[in-house]
């Protein structure tokens, strides 16, 4: 599978995996637009931690790849790589690709 | 099903002890150290030769144990290196050397199991710290700094990982005869335990008990605590 797809679907399959326990109304559809941390509808920060510990482990396991995601590179980008599902898979694709 | 406990530097000491007592008290344990494990492993018991500092071997050691044996109920962050000298003769490779293993290797044992505890919602981490901290030991610059490092870890971990219902604590140990100490002068060894309320050398046992506490199913409202002992604070 090209990277981007699995990234997208890696990201996607924990965020809908871990919806039902976090609880947020906005994570209960799961979509490449679905907003993550930051912004009105945003999840708090220790769900965050949450879900960018379970995607790296994810990554490992179908990946085959050891990806740090919050990182000092990934914390001064422009914009936050954790504001929506897309933005994660872009840098979880990003790190694969490395 | 058993709990299961991780414990690091298990080879000798300390660690070795809490091997037996952990596993006839009906864990599962698994345990590591630089070198294979010392005499006989009782059954139940687990050893991976493994360096505390070394990143990606502890994340395999730690994901083989929760995969085998089915999460980690406990962690005894055990493994420790010290040394003696004035801080004058004190190579920056010296203390380099402490705060690879008392501070980065605490902390990387801690991050992974915590991520495996994390998942189970429960879990108990105990560190190690020492008196030489509070007692500001002559001699025991870089050891003491790297153990007071450690209780900062200890207080911030604990914070950061009471949502997960993982309690994070530390013991603090008044000379025990371990390797550790093989070295430190009787004269010096004497002035120590002079400043303990209760003068008399630590024992394994005693170490051991205050672990007991932080592990038990009723310490989970205590979190973020170093408990020392002989009566230091």
């Amino acid at each position: 599978m090209e990277t981007r797809n699995l990234a997208l679907e890696i990201v996607t399959t924990v965020v809908q995996d871990m919806s039902g326990e976090l609880a947020y109304p906005s994570l209960r559809n799961v979509s490449p637009e679905t907003p993550l941390f930051g912004g009105p509808d945003g999840i708090d920060s220790l769900s965050l931690v949450r879900i960018v510990a379970e995607v790296e482990r994810e990554a490992e396991q179908k990946a085959g790849k050891r990806v740090v995601l919050a990182d000092e590179r990934a914390m001064s980008m422009r914009h936050s790589p954790f504001r929506s599902v897309t933005s994660l898979a872009d840098l979880l694709a990003e790190r694969l690709g490395e | 099903m058993q709990p299961v406990m991780l414990i690091t530097g298990t080879r000798k000491g300390i660690g070795r002890f809490l091997v037996d007592r952990y596993v006839a008290r009906g864990y599962v344990v698994a345990g590591c150290s630089r070198e294979p494990f010392e005499g006989a492993a009782p059954e139940n018991y687990h050893h991976y030769c493994v360096d505390v500092t070394d990143e990606p071997h502890v994340v395999e050691m730690v994901r083989d144990v929760s995969k085998r044996f089915g999460g980690i109920a406990a962690l005894i962050n055990n493994a420790g290196v010290a040394a003696m000298n004035h801080l004058l003769l004190t190579p920056v490779a010296t203390i380099e050397r402490i705060f690879r293993t008392n501070v980065f290797g605490t902390f990387i044992v801690m991050r992974e199991v915590a991520k495996v505890m994390s998942s189970a919602r429960h879990g108990r981490i105990v560190n190690f710290a020492t008196v030489a901290t509070p007692l500001n030991l002559e001699g025991e610059a870089s050891y003491a700094a790297s153990k007071a490092a450690v209780e900062s870890l200890t207080r911030v971990a604990a914070r950061e990982l009471a949502p997960f219902q993982i309690t994070v604590n530390a013991v603090g140990p008044t000379p025990v005869l371990t390797d550790l100490i093989r070295n430190v002068p009787k004269q010096k060894m004497d002035a120590l335990i002079a400043a303990q309320s209760i003068r008399r050398m630590g024992e394994y046992r005693d170490v051991a008990n205050v672990i007991d506490f932080f592990i038990a199913a009723d310490s989970d409202f205590v979190t973020g605590q170093t408990l020392y002992l002989g009566g230091i604070n």
